[in-house]
Formats: C-alpha cells, sequence, structure tokens
C-alpha cells in the first residue's frame, strides 16, 4: 500500500516533518506581538483506520487523516486560540496573529528559545498497527465473529470492528519547552445478539491500549475471548430480572468499577473547578474527603494503559499523582493556568481532544488503590444488595457531585451469594458521600482494559480506570421493583 | 482584524465535483463526497471578565467509494490537487478489503434530488458578529444573573458561539448541490452555595440560526439565575410511585431516545423492541412524531439528504401509531423498501440513518395545567445512559422539583426514575403546548402518569 494514509512511524512522509524550532520560533513571536503573557503551538498528525464486520461480511473500511496546529495565547487566566489545518507559512501566521488578539495591548514577552524534553516512552510499539496489512485486522475481526457465534446457538447476531489511530504531537511553548509524543491507540470492539423465544439481549465486550497488533496476542484479548465474552454477557442477561429500587448495599467488581472514581471524585478533583470554586472539593485539601480506606491516584505513566500519556498537552511529562491518601485530600490535577494559580507544579494533566481545542485539566488513568479485605469475605458479608460488574457509563455534575451510572451486567446478592442476573440498573449517589461509605476494599485491585473515553467541555479523550472489589455501605439502586 | 472569507457552498461544491473526477480517474465505479467548509467564533466571559476568544476557519472532505460493490469510506482536510489525487487513489485501493455487498451500492438515479430548496437558514446579519462584540453580550447576559439576586455570588461563565458553515455534495448517482447556514447560541451558567456547603450549577440558553431569533442576554441571564436558585434546597426523596411531568429539555431527551429505535437501522438488526411493530401503536394517541428537514429557519433543516436524495418530510408516529421507520438506502434495502430520505452523514462517517428536526407536535394543554397532580414528580434533567433499546429497559438519573396539590414544591435531586419505555410512552397522558424549538430535537412538557423512582 501506498501513500498518504501511511505516515506512521516514519513509513512515509510525515507532514509535520518540516515543522522545526525555526518555525516555532517565529510563530511563537507572532503569537505574542500583541502583549500576551504565553503563548503555546500544538502540531498534531492523526492517521487512523476502522474496518466494521457485520453478518460475517466486512461491511465498510474507513481511513482518515487530520493534520492541524492550535495557536494559543494566555494574558492573565484569558485565553486566546486559533487553529488551521492548512500548515502553509501564512495560514499558521494567520492563526498566531489571531489568537494574539486577545492582549491587544501591553507589554510583550519574547519567546525563551526552545530546547526539547528529554522523552520517555511508556508505550512503545514494535510495529504501529497501521503498517499492517489490512488483511491482518479483518482476519482479526473474522475470528472474534466465529468464536461468538460458535459459543451458543442463541446467538443470532455478531458485529464486530477495529479501529487504529497514531497520533503524533509536537508543542513548542513560549517557555522554551519543546515535547513531542507518538501515540498509538488500537480498539476491537464485539457486539453480540443473544435471541430466546421472544426475548432478545445484547452484550459487548472490547479493548482499547496502546499498542500494535501484539495486543490480540496477550491473554484475555485474543479476539476469540472478546467474542466469547461479548456472547457470555448477552445470553447472561436474556433471563435478567427487574431490578430492585432504593437504597442498599452494593459491592463494586474489580476493574471497571473504576467509572465510579472517575465519575464520583475523579471531575471534582479537576483544578479548574477548583480555581473557579465551582467544585464541592473547593479549598478541601488536606481534609478528609473519603472513607480512611480510600487511596486514590490518577497515573499517566502504566504502560499501554488507554489513559497513559507520556507528555500531556501542554509540553508537561505525565505522571503519577496522588489525589486522596488514606482519605485525605492531597491534591488537584492541573493545567498550566490552574498551577499558576495555585502556585503549584503542573501535573501533566493539561489534555486536548484535537488541535482545534484549548487543554483543560483532565484525568487520565484513575485508580483507587488495592486494600486488606478478600474480595469473597467482601460479597459474604452482605445480606441483600447489589454486585455491579459491567458499566455502560456514567455523568457526574461537577458542582454538587451529583453522579449516576449505568450497569450492563449486575447480580442480586442475596446471604452473601450472587443469585439473579437484573436488567436496567442504574446506580445514583453523591461523590462525597459514596466515599465515606465505602466499607471495604479488596486486595485485587485491577485495571480496566475498556474502551472509556471522558467527555467534558464537548471535548474527549481517552481514560482508564480501576479499582479492586469495593464495598459500599449504602448507595441508591434505581430499579423499576419498589420494594 | 484580518477576516477569513465566508464559508461558501459554490466553492465546496468545485472541491466536491473534483473529487468525484479523481475518484473515477482512480477506478471507482461509484463514489460521493462531502465537503465541510465553516468558520467559528467562540468566547466565554466568567465574572465580567474575557476567558476564552476562539476564532478558526476549518474545512474537511469525505468520500465514499464503491468498486465492485465494496465499499470504503475516508476522511482528509488537505484539499492540495495532488494531495487528493493521492487520496482518491488509496481510498479506492482500500476497497478491496471490504466485502461486496450489491445493497451497499449509491442510490438509483432517479431517486436522487433534483433541486435544492432554500430554506432560509443563512442570516446575512451573522457574519458581522465580532470577538468584542460577542464578549459585550456574553457579559450582559452574566451580569444580569450575578446581579438578580445575592445568592447568585459565583458563574461557570456565559458562552457565545456562532458557527457558519456550507456543505456541498456530490454524487456519480447524479446529483451535486450545496447550501450554507449560520447557527447563534448564548448560554449562561450561575452557580450558588447551598445551605449544606454543595454548590448548585444551572444554566440556560437561546440559540437562533438569526440574530434577530435570540433572546435578549438579560433575558437569558435572569431565567439562568431563578433556575439555579430554584435548586437550592434539593434534596432526595422516598422510593415512590408517581406520575412524571417531563420539561421540554428533558422530554426532548425522551424524544431522541425514541429517534434510535425508529431508526431502519437499528429495525433491520433487529437492535430496537420496536422491531416488528410497523403500523401498531407504540405510544399514547396524544403523540404524533414528525422529521421535517424543510422547515424554514429551523436548526436541523437540511435540502437534501446525506446520500443525495431530495428531503422529506416523513409522519414516523401518528397519534400513537408508528407508521415508519426512517431509513437511509441501504437500511430501506435491507427492509425492502425505499429510502425516506434520511440518511445523516458526516465527513468521518459513511451514511447512517439520522433525523433532522425530530418533533412531537405541541399539544393544546398549557404546561401548568399537566402539573395539576395531587402529587408527582417534575423532571427538568435527566443523566446517564440507562436506555437498552433491544430491551426498552430504561432507567436515568434525574432533577426536577416534587409536585404536591397541583404546584411545584421543593428541589429533588439525587434520584433515579425507571420504566419500561415502551410503558413510558404508551403512558403519556398530557402533551403540552409548549414547543421548544431552540435545538432540532423539539418537545414540548410531556406527562407520564405512573414511573418508579428511586430515592431513599
Amino acid at each position: 500500500m501506498s501513500g498518504a494514509f501511511l505516515s506512521a512511524d516514519g513509513l512515509a512522509p510525515n507532514p509535520l516533518a518540516g515543522i522545526d524550532e525555526a518555525v516555532a520560533e517565529r510563530l511563537l513571536g507572532e503569537a505574542l506581538a500583541s502583549g500576551g503573557d504565553y503563548a503555546d503551538l500544538y502540531f498534531e498528525f492523526r492517521c487512523g483506520a476502522d474496518f466494521v464486520l457485520e453478518e460475517e461480511r466486512v461491511r465498510s473500511v474507513g481511513r482518515a487523516l487530520i493534520v492541524g496546529l492550535g495557536v494559543r495565547v494566555l494574558r492573565g487566566d484569558a485565553t486566546g486560540y486559533a487553529y488551521t489545518e492548512e500548515l502553509s507559512a501564512a495560514r499558521m501566521c494567520e492563526a498566531a496573529r489571531t489568537a494574539g488578539q486577545i492582549a491587544a495591548s501591553g507589554r510583550s514577552v519574547a519567546p525563551v528559545a526552545l530546547a526539547r524534553l528529554p522523552r520517555s516512552d511508556t508505550y512503545p510499539v514494535p510495529e504501529a498497527s497501521l503498517a499492517r496489512p489490512g488483511a491482518d485486522k479483518v482476519a482479526l475481526l473474522r475470528r472474534a465473529d466465529v468464536a461468538a457465534r460458535a459459543f451458543d446457538a442463541r446467538i443470532v447476531r455478531v458485529e464486530a470492528s477495529l479501529s487504529e489511530e497514531w497520533r503524533e504531537i509536537l508543542v513548542f511553548t513560549s517557555e522554551g519547552r519543546l515535547a513531542q509524543d507518538r501515540q498509538p491507540m488500537l480498539r476491537l470492539g464485539v457486539h453480540a445478539v443473544a435471541e430466546e423465544g421472544n426475548r432478545r439481549q445484547g452484550g459487548r465486550s472490547g479493548t482499547a491500549l496502546r499498542r500494535g497488533l501484539e495486543l490480540f496476542a496477550l491473554p484475555g484479548h485474543t479476539p476469540e475471548e472478546h467474542g466469547r465474552e461479548a456472547a457470555r454477557l448477552a445470553l447472561a442477561m436474556l433471563h435478567a430480572e427487574e431490578a430492585p429500587a432504593g437504597p442498599m448495599e452494593v459491592v463494586l467488581g474489580p476493574g471497571e468499577s473504576g467509572i465510579l472514581l472517575h465519575e464520583a471524585v475523579g471531575h471534582g478533583l479537576e483544578a479548574d473547578f477548583n480555581r473557579k470554586k465551582t467544585s464541592n472539593y473547593t479549598d478541601q485539601i488536606g481534609k478528609s474527603v473519603a472513607s480512611r480506606l480510600c487511596t486514590v491516584a490518577d497515573d499517566a505513566t502504566i504502560a499501554h494503559a488507554r489513559g497513559s500519556i507520556n507528555v500531556d498537552d501542554e509540553g508537561n511529562p505525565g505522571r503519577r499523582n496522588l489525589l486522596i491518601e488514606d482519605g485525605i485530600l492531597r491534591g488537584y490535577l492541573q493545567d498550566r493556568i490552574s498551577a499558576r494559580h495555585f502556585r503549584s507544579e503542573p501535573t501533566g494533566s493539561g489534555r486536548r481532544e484535537s488541535f482545534r481545542c484549548q487543554p483543560l485539566p483532565r484525568m487520565t488513568n484513575t485508580l483507587l488503590l488495592g486494600g486488606q479485605d478478600d474480595p469473597e469475605d467482601i460479597v459474604r458479608s452482605v445480606r441483600r444488595g447489589v454486585y455491579a460488574k459491567h458499566f455502560s457509563g456514567g455523568q457526574v455534575n461537577i458542582s454538587n457531585g451529583d453522579f449516576v451510572f449505568s450497569l450492563t451486567e449486575s447480580y442480586l446478592i442475596e446471604d452473601g451469594k450472587l443469585t439473579a442476573p437484573l436488567r436496567g440498573v442504574n446506580l445514583i449517589g453523591n461523590g462525597p458521600e459514596v466515599l465515606r461509605q465505602v466499607t471495604m476494599v479488596g486486595h485485587d485491585f485491577r485495571l480496566s482494559e475498556g474502551t472509556w473515553t471522558c467527555g467534558k467541555d464537548g471535548q474527549s479523550v481517552p481514560v482508564g480506570v480501576g479499582t479492586p472489589t469495593v464495598k459500599i455501605a449504602r448507595i441508591t439502586v434505581g430499579g423499576t421493583r419498589t420494594p | 482584524m484580518k477576516t477569513s472569507p465566508l464559508p461558501d457552498p459554490r466553492r465546496c461544491q468545485e472541491r466536491a465535483e473534483e473529487m468525484l473526477a479523481y475518484a473515477r480517474a482512480a477506478g471507482a465505479d461509484a463514489a460521493e463526497v462531502l465537503v465541510r467548509d465553516g468558520s467559528e467564533l467562540q468566547v466565554k466571559v466568567r465574572l465580567s471578565e474575557p476567558e476564552l476568544v476562539k476564532q478558526a476557519s476549518s474545512r474537511a472532505l469525505g468520500l465514499r467509494v464503491l468498486r465492485d460493490h465494496r465499499a470504503a469510506v475516508t476522511y482528509t482536510s488537505d484539499f492540495s490537487p495532488a494531495a487528493m489525487r493521492q487520496f482518491a487513489r488509496d481510498s479506492v485501493e482500500l476497497c478491496e478489503l471490504a466485502e461486496p455487498d450489491p445493497l451497499a451500492d449509491l442510490p438509483e438515479r432517479h431517486e436522487m434530488a433534483r433541486t435544492v430548496p432554500d430554506l432560509d437558514l443563512w442570516d446575512e446579519t451573522a457574519p458581522a458578529l465580532d470577538a468584542a462584540q460577542a464578549l459585550r453580550l456574553a457579559k450582559r447576559g452574566e451580569q444580569a444573573a450575578l446581579q438578580f439576586d445575592t445568592r447568585v455570588a459565583n458563574s461557570e461563565g456565559a458562552v457565545m458561539g456562532r458557527v457558519m458553515g456550507a456543505t456541498a455534495f456530490a454524487s456519480s448517482a447524479g446529483f451535486s448541490g450545496g447550501y450554507r447556514g449560520t447557527s447563534l447560541s448564548l448560554v449562561v451558567m450561575p452557580v450558588c452555595d447551598d445551605a449544606d456547603g454543595k454548590k448548585r450549577s444551572g444554566h440556560y440558553w437561546t440559540a437562533s440560526r438569526f440574530t434577530s431569533g435570540l433572546l435578549d442576554p438579560e433575558a437569558v441571564g435572569l431565567e439562568a439565575a431563578r433556575r439555579t436558585l430554584a435548586k437550592l434546597g434539593s434534596r432526595k426523596i422516598a422510593t415512590c410511585q408517581a406520575p412524571a411531568v417531563f420539561a421540554p429539555e428533558a422530554a426532548r431527551s425522551l424524544l431522541g431516545q425514541l429517534a434510535a429505535v425508529v431508526s431502519g437501522g437499528a429495525a433491520w438488526r433487529k437492535s430496537t423492541y420496536l422491531a416488528a411493530r410497523e403500523g401498531t401503536a407504540v405510544a399514547s394517541p396524544l403523540v404524533t412524531v414528525v422529521d421535517d428537514p424543510l422547515a424554514p429557519r429551523a436548526p436541523g433543516s437540511r435540502p437534501f439528504d446525506g446520500e443525495g436524495l431530495a428531503a422529506r418530510t416523513n409522519v414516523v408516529v401518528s397519534e400513537g401509531v408508528l407508521r415508519i421507520f426512517l431509513c437511509d438506502v441501504y437500511s430501506a434495502r435491507k427492509l425492502g423498501r425505499r429510502s425516506t430520505g434520511s440518511a445523516g452523514r458526516g465527513v468521518g462517517s459513511g451514511p447512517h440513518v439520522g433525523t433532522s428536526n425530530f418533533v412531537l407536535l405541541a399539544g393544546k394543554t398549557p404546561p401548568s395545567e399537566l402539573e395539576r397532580v395531587p402529587q408527582g414528580l417534575y423532571v427538568t434533567e435527566l443523566m446517564g445512559f440507562g436506555f437498552n433499546p433491544v430491551t426498552g429497559d430504561w432507567s436515568q438519573g434525574a432533577n426536577g422539583f416534587w409536585i404536591a396539590n397541583g404546584s411545584r414544591t421543593y428541589p429533588v435531586s439525587e434520584i433515579t426514575i425507571s420504566i419500561n419505555f415502551d410503558d413510558l410512552w404508551k403512558s403519556i397522558d398530557g402533551v403540552g403546548n409548549d414547543l421548544d424549538t431552540r435545538v432540532s430535537v423539539q418537545s414540548p412538557t410531556l406527562r407520564v402518569s405512573r414511573i418508579t423512582v428511586a430515592g431513599t
């Protein structure tokens, strides 16, 4: 295969190849000409492909190629932003000038000479998946499809999809920082539908990690395993019962339940909300905000994880940030504007969806660390409650901490044992309150390797979540069956 | 200040036709091209200070090519002739990876649109709005909220936005056309401190394709402040069953979920609980839903669909009876029928079933009358992802007010409401006369006779 699609990993001309320090210094000078305090340039090149197999047939193949420059100029807390998809000198210069208009007056700051940030790589890939023939990816989809349909005669439909992306970023700042990163992402998803009489149910399984095709040789991630898991889930839910409604004990299974952390506390610890005093964690650093059993970290350095970043989109290294330690709030997730406000160091949390967007403080991989309890003891301790295993997503209101999340696989717990599968279950609660209700934390920490995407102010970024088994003494379960 | 040229549908159309020619030259049997060119202005003011000024123009091209009934869908923003030619060649080559599916072919020639009606989507006065003016409008909106009541002590700001865009589409099945549109919006987001240390945030917004269709910034700010203050003292309520009145904003999200289950794509995949229900009652007789792309000046209007078929108004649900599934060409062929002209298309994706202006027609009842129940829940916001379109299981987080003796009493939060989606639509016993036309999914106030509330 030739040409324009394959710029991954030096295979073909990279549209950012001509962007060097001289170009950047000129543009930064232009951006600050009207008197801004600070400017940065964000060059992005994104090359993606996707494949969909449906009704045992490759229905569609797609490719995308996106290149652009975002220019940001800060004047105090105010941001000027402009972008262009055309990397000609004239258009880049126009973007720099437009962004600079935020600072229509005042003295101008000269940009500092650029120095390259040392690189580390938490997600090296032996070979970019985009460099492999498309037929290899189609073969993976077929394996998932065959395994899902072979799982049970009641599986009537299977859809399998694979998408891959290679993203290169180059960040230049007027303070002299030059950072670059290559961010691969490979995703597989399988959706199976089971039918029995009049009942139908769907089940999903999948993964998304910063890896090449070697991903699908890892235990738990072969296409067959994802195919079978989607089929299993669809079948398990065929006979699911109506869920109870009202407050009760809930056990969160390891891994995916981390989305509770993400929604219940993670967003509230993003520094922009605290700087503006619109989060319920405002002015709470050093105070108890959770049960002593809770230690929460946001870790951008987990090898190959979906939420990991070597550098953030402001050019700071990704790192591990302790947010809550034994229930005490230790810090926020900072972007540049907030870090200056709090006079703290950047935490490597400034992220953006693309060159079209200004960076915001965001999560990477958000984790509740493992505790002392045996997961089986945790389930055994519940007389009547709900066991949460798989989630479709969650949402939080940052200002008051109210959150909802929706379960796709859950079970009733009766006298310490999992019994009936439940359908249509939501959990609703309040972040700070629910973290105080954590009464047991298992020693079985697990990182979810699912496809989690976080939305904020209209910008989506890939994230990871992880938890051990956790017991929550009281949370409202939204079902249809009233007591 | 130097301004970029306005989005020009004719120029987009030339680009689309150019790419079509490259695709044919590269060996495509058939091809269609979507070109978008847009310009964006967004400003944000917080506590009266400018926080963000964002201005940019952007363009992109989406191509679908077919060779031997094999399809590939590709996307680029590089419009240089050399890059476009290479892109066309690569796209055609990609088709080899797909498998033949004759149903995936382009529409028949006779199905294509003949004309491009003018739907009055472009406001000649919109381009004159500059960043400084937009900042002033946003500031006026926010100040109205902050000055309304001393308890409105904080703010997430006010955002004013303007989008101007041109869209062109060219298909080898025999269509080429383009159009342009503007849209403007202002949102104000006050924050209040509640007695228990919680913050309460709220918002109100105005949006229109025309500057003259926007509410005054002051009116937006005042309503935002009122709505935020009304949330002070929110509490949970006891688990119960009660009637629920959905404000238009919340009703709209129900209607958006309905759109997903009346889609032809979901119907042939049997991924909707309505798959076998055409011609039968799927909602209360009070419910009539139309998809109307031809409404002048409306937010979701478009003169042709994502495959170049003429736009047409479809009655989807008529007095509770499901009349049709909305179809693009592929789902129509799968179901053995004709497209309803309902293809949506983004530059980064192939055609799919989509809605235009999806409207639940207003009834005759004033919304205040719908609240005349001895007790019930008035729902202003829904949260979460709790909808399974295959089974109709539906459970969402909700905020709103408790109704006692026909009027709203205290604010309610941190509850979920649950019901089967089929039952929800069938148990609608009131439709308000207050259609909300700010967005493309439009509903008036709706009342559902009984719903399960999970709280304390």
